[in-house]
């Protein structure tokens, strides 16, 4: 395959080199610049986007392709996006590749799946698509890798159904366009906050429950309090809300704190874990300060979702002082001193950023208790960002805590520190278990 | 076999080993825009694979099986007690324990980290100022360092705010600021962490060194007391206190160790190339032996490559430095016969001796916590502290409780008090009443270094690679058993005043030779040391090569006699050093920076 990439890349090379010799003068250089810039501007949007997430796999070149995604109804892969003109888009116009991105229709008419969030990428700028679209064709590199789509089983292979998905559940982006257009906003870093969560960010695709026939039940922040209110699972990990409640939401943090979350995946009050841990990774860390701050000052800005307002969180020293007086009498005390504790200790504070808290952390009082449970069974890695370069691990416990240990060790940390969350059963555990990824442990540690 | 060697593409710098030195000097190296190949031996090693808890504190494996330590197998030293006998290889750990693998030493230490006293640097010169030149015992190379402590300071000072070093000074700029060392020298800076807690023994040994009239103060510990991110970024967690420190990589990452400080910075630098399982087999030299090429290594699959460099830098542990110099021509060996030549001569050790205190039975010592560098100490013995006049040795100690976390294998195995069976319930009620109720004091002593303890080539014994083994010469003297006798009998006052039940004070015994089977201490030095004189020493000031410019050894093998400190922080602080003559004179005129 490397061969097949260097021959189809080098004349391409030679013939831009030649155009840059021939057309070589300050009218040329200075459209140069202007490309540029352009290709620069395409470039921070697919950081923007997170295009690499999906079709970048991982070890592989750079948005060939090949991520798959286990979906309930088969095994879907990203296709190749790079400009290769067999194998990824290098025949798209840019009308086509418009039409893709923001209505969901392939350049051969079929409708893609909905994984690709076009309903949000229905609000990219004209300049931001145009961007995209030269970025893709003349910054990105072809690779010849053709992604075979096998995985979907009938009646999911068929790809006409999902033309009636799009037609009923994605929003037009003629309306869209209007209704941003009605939109106000009185502070400009949160207009830009609001494209980007909305639009680009696609934050929602994770972050907002969708119904039973799929479509996310709310888009922007105008559709009402269910946009980013905690998504459904994604690779067995619970999206929390991004709004404003107090206890499992982002009520405490600040407007810093989100910043610094999404620059490092690490701040006082927690740390990344499970798909977000991608977000940061090919994303959020690679956008200036001043886009992380619009994000930020746009989150605050979302009203709590749930009704009636739950007590907000204050912390309860009551498990501490008994712990601290060698009172392991309460359900999973024991379990949580001998396996926990080192890092999360006795007063569920952690040691932020190093090892995050347990008490009053919003992942931890989620009404679902799944990604907790998840965590304490298989780990976590907090990755190495550009502004973190150290990542670390926590260890799994899935071979050495049966389903009865792990429900009494979440039911602790769940009901103390003023968490006061529900408790778990070992079913709970099991149903867990049962969807842990063989692959353990991961695939690539972090090196330090 | 270097002619028929593959060549790879030329570098600007070649660092052998990756340790702490080596680490230090690749990320100031590529710092300075030069691309940086790191040569390990061992394999890659981080906090995800070998810290994985809980597998990652299996005492047996780390303890007893010597996981992160060097394979015997392939290449080891070979000992002899004097130049009458013939020397035998160590095929089994047990007296020191050289490291493997990316992170050496500094991943499997303990977490002890000096300075050095400034006296200590101009041993020889103070000596002489103090008692004479005659006060030199005959046989003693007593030398300088060549460099002052206030040269050094600002190194140090770095070295700490990347180790996240806990502790308490006692001077910053002149002025007392806290309850430190009062024998230490005046810092420019606090320690970056304030000193870990002490645990109840070091607590109990803190008030009674106080009563019997002395200075006790924190040990300086590379644990770090609280989370700490360091100028590179890399983040620290806060030590446990678990005891699983020596022998580990730390789970809490909380000991400092260049896998946690230093390399995850280091692993994203495009000029950075780092390459484990690479044995280097000896540095390449011009035709007139004046200019390093580059070194010649085995590769993971076992193919001889070289790998060309404009620097080179040895930064392998003490003795595979001095041993990769005779192999590959750099230097004069050193001939104890005439006491002439470098490469050898100064070879040192340390010299610790642990005595055991015994507290009431409703005492409990709770010697399972730990931190392998926290502790309290007095230096009231160290150094140049006191008057050597009329004891008649040069050299000293420091005394310390340094619990480390005392582990289940451990605590069985030494048992109980001298005299106790060594099975049945006698040994049992021993073992416990010992586990329970009693604590360790160390005199972490000076060695000196002698005319005729040395290191050289062995002429029988080979490596796996073919290539001859180094061998040791050494005895412990008597100027250094005098020293050690004088400073355990104050460990015996402190004891007395903490109320002991019993004690057992250990002292080194006159002609009781050097015996490899018993762990003594990891902290092996000199061989290739620095000085203004080539005549005595291997290294200029810099820790360059006197004979070949282009090449700069970094490790305790500078050190010219043995010190009474743990020797980490003294590498690193000469890591930094060497690294800053680099930057700011060597790379832009290449050439000898002393002469």
């Amino acid at each position: 395959m490397r061969g097949v990439v260097k021959r189809t890349w080098r004349p391409l090379l030679a013939a831009v080199l030649a155009v840059a010799v021939m057309g070589a003068g300050p009218v040329r250089a200075q459209d140069d610049a202007q490309h540029d810039a352009v290709v620069a501007r395409g470039a921070y949007m697919a950081v923007a986007a997170d295009c690499a997430a999906c079709h970048t796999a991982s070890g592989g070149a750079p948005f060939a392709g090949g991520l798959a995604f286990n979906l309930p109804t088969g095994t879907l892969y990203a296709p190749n996006i790079t400009p290769d003109r067999q194998t990824g888009i290098g025949q798209y116009s840019e009308a086509e590749f418009r039409r893709a991105l923001r209505r969901g229709i392939r350049r051969d008419g079929a409708t893609l799946y909905p994984a690709m969030p076009y309903p949000s990428y229905a609000r990219l700028t004209d300049e931001d698509v145009h961007a995209l679209y030269v970025y893709f064709m003349d910054g990105v590199k072809p690779v010849a890798h053709r992604v075979v789509q096998d995985g979907m089983s009938w009646p999911m292979s068929m790809r006409w159904p999902l033309a009636i998905w799009r037609t009923l559940y994605a929003p037009d982006p003629g309306d869209v366009r209007r209704d941003m257009d009605r939109r106000t906003f009185a502070d400009p870093l949160v207009a830009r906050g609001s494209y980007l969560v909305e639009g680009p960010g696609h934050c929602g695709a994770c972050h907002t429950p969708r119904a039973l026939t799929m479509q996310e039940k709310a888009l922007t922040a105008a559709d009402g309090p269910l946009y980013l209110s905690g998504g459904d699972a994604v690779d067995g990990w619970r999206p929390v809300s991004l709004r404003g409640e107090n206890r499992t939401g982002l009520g405490r943090w600040n407007e810093h704190d989100i910043v610094r979350f999404l620059a490092t995946g690490r701040m006082p009050l927690g740390a990344a874990f499970g798909g977000m841990t991608d977000a940061i990774g090919h994303g959020t860390q690679h956008m200036t300060d001043e886009d992380r701050l619009a994000i930020a000052r746009y989150l605050k800005t979302l009203s709590p979702a749930a009704t009636p307002v739950a007590q907000g969180w204050t912390y309860d020293p009551t498990a501490t002082d008994a712990l601290r007086a060698g009172n392991v009498s309460a359900r999973g005390a024991r379990s949580y001193v001998d396996r926990c504790a080192a890092c999360h200790r006795t007063d569920g504070r952690g040691y932020p950023t190093t090892f995050p808290p347990l008490a009053g952390n919003p992942v931890v009082m989620d009404p679902r208790p799944d990604s907790l449970i998840r965590i304490v069974l298989e780990g976590n890695v907090l990755r190495a960002t550009r502004q973190a370069p150290s990542a670390f691990v926590m260890p799994g416990f899935a071979a050495g805590m049966d389903d009865a240990a792990v429900a009494d060790t979440v039911t602790f940390i769940r009901a103390a520190w003023g968490n006061d969350a529900p408790g778990v059963t070992t079913a709970d555990v099991g149903r867990i278990r049962r969807t842990l990824s063989p692959e353990h442990p991961p695939a690539s540690l972090p090196m330090n | 076999m270097s002619d028929d060697a593959r060549r790879l593409k030329p570098v600007d710098v070649v660092i052998v080993g990756g340790g702490w030195a080596g680490s230090i000097m690749a990320k100031e190296m590529t710092e300075a825009g030069r691309s940086v190949v790191m040569l390990e031996r061992g394999p890659d090693r981080s906090t995800a694979s070998e810290g994985a808890y809980p597998a990652s504190i299996d005492e047996l494996e780390a303890n007893f099986r010597y996981k992160l330590f060097q394979d015997l197998s392939k290449n080891t030293v070979t000992i002899r007690n004097n130049s009458q006998q013939t020397a035998l290889p160590y095929r089994r750990m047990a007296a020191f324990l050289p490291g493997e693998g990316v992170g050496g030493a500094g991943l499997h230490w303990s977490g002890v980290h000096f300075r050095i006293p400034p006296d200590d640097l101009r041993m020889r010169s103070r000596v002489i100022e103090k008692y004479g030149a005659r006060f030199i015992p005959e046989g003693m190379n007593l030398q300088d360092y060549g460099v002052t402590y206030e040269e050094l300071e600002p190194f140090f000072d770095r070295a700490e705010k990347v180790f996240g070093t806990s502790g308490e000074p006692y001077m910053i700029n002149g002025k007392v600021v806290g309850k430190g060392n009062v024998f230490s020298p005046s810092r420019s800076d606090h320690f970056p962490l304030p000193a870990l807690k002490d645990v109840y023994t070091a607590h109990l040994f803190r008030k009674a060194a106080e009563e019997a009239g002395f200075h006790p103060y924190s040990l300086p510990a590379a644990n770090a007391s609280r989370q700490y991110v360091n100028p590179y970024g890399a983040q620290m967690g806060p030590c446990n206190f678990c005891g699983y420190c020596s022998g580990y990589a730390c789970y809490m990452y909380s000991k400092a160790s260049p896998n946690v400080n230093i390399l995850p910075v280091l692993r994203q630098h495009p000029l950075f190339d780092l390459r484990a399982g690479c044995h280097v087999l000896k540095v390449e030299l011009d035709a007139d032996g004046r200019r390093a090429t580059g070194v010649t290594y085995t590769d993971p699959d076992g193919k001889v490559v070289t790998q060309p460099a404009e620097l080179v830098i040895l930064t392998a542990f003490q003795f595979h430095n001095v041993r990769l110099m005779l192999l590959s021509g750099i230097g004069r060996p050193y001939d104890p016969v005439r006491n002439e030549g470098v490469v050898g001569r100064n070879f040192v050790y340390q010299n610790v001796t642990t005595s055991n205190v015994w507290l009431d039975r409703g005492i409990e010592t709770n010697q399972y916590i730990g931190a392998g560098g926290g502790g309290v100490a007095f230096d009231d013995f160290n150094s140049e502290n006191f008057d050597h006049g009329p004891l008649g040795f040069v050299g000293g100690s420091p005394v310390w409780v340094n619990q480390a976390g005392v582990r289940a294998i451990a605590a069985a195995h030494s048992g109980g008090p001298p005299g106790t069976p060594r099975w049945g319930s006698a040994w049992k009620a021993g073992m416990i009443d010992t586990y329970r109720h009693s604590l360790r004091i160390d005199a972490h002593g000076s060695n000196m270094a002698y005319r005729d303890v040395y290191l050289d080539l062995d002429p029988t014994w080979k490596d796996a690679y073919g290539q001859p083994l180094l061998r040791m010469t050494f005895d412990w003297k008597d100027n250094d058993i005098r020293m050690n006798r004088y400073v355990v009998d104050k460990i015996g006052d402190v004891a007395k005043a903490m109320g002991a039940r019993r004690v057992n004070l250990t002292k080194r015994e006159f002609g009781r030779p050097f015996d490899t089977r018993q762990y003594q201490t990891t902290h092996l030095g000199g061989g290739a040391v620095m000085g203004s004189d080539p005549g005595t020493s291997a290294l200029n000031r810099y820790l360059q090569s006197w004979d070949v410019h282009n090449v700069f050894v970094i490790g305790a093998n500078a050190f010219p006699q043995g010190t009474g400190y743990n020797p980490t922080g003294m590498v690193a602080a000469l890591a930094y050093w060497a690294a800053h003559h680099i930057r700011t004179t060597y790379l832009a005129h290449p050439g000898p920076l002393a002469g």
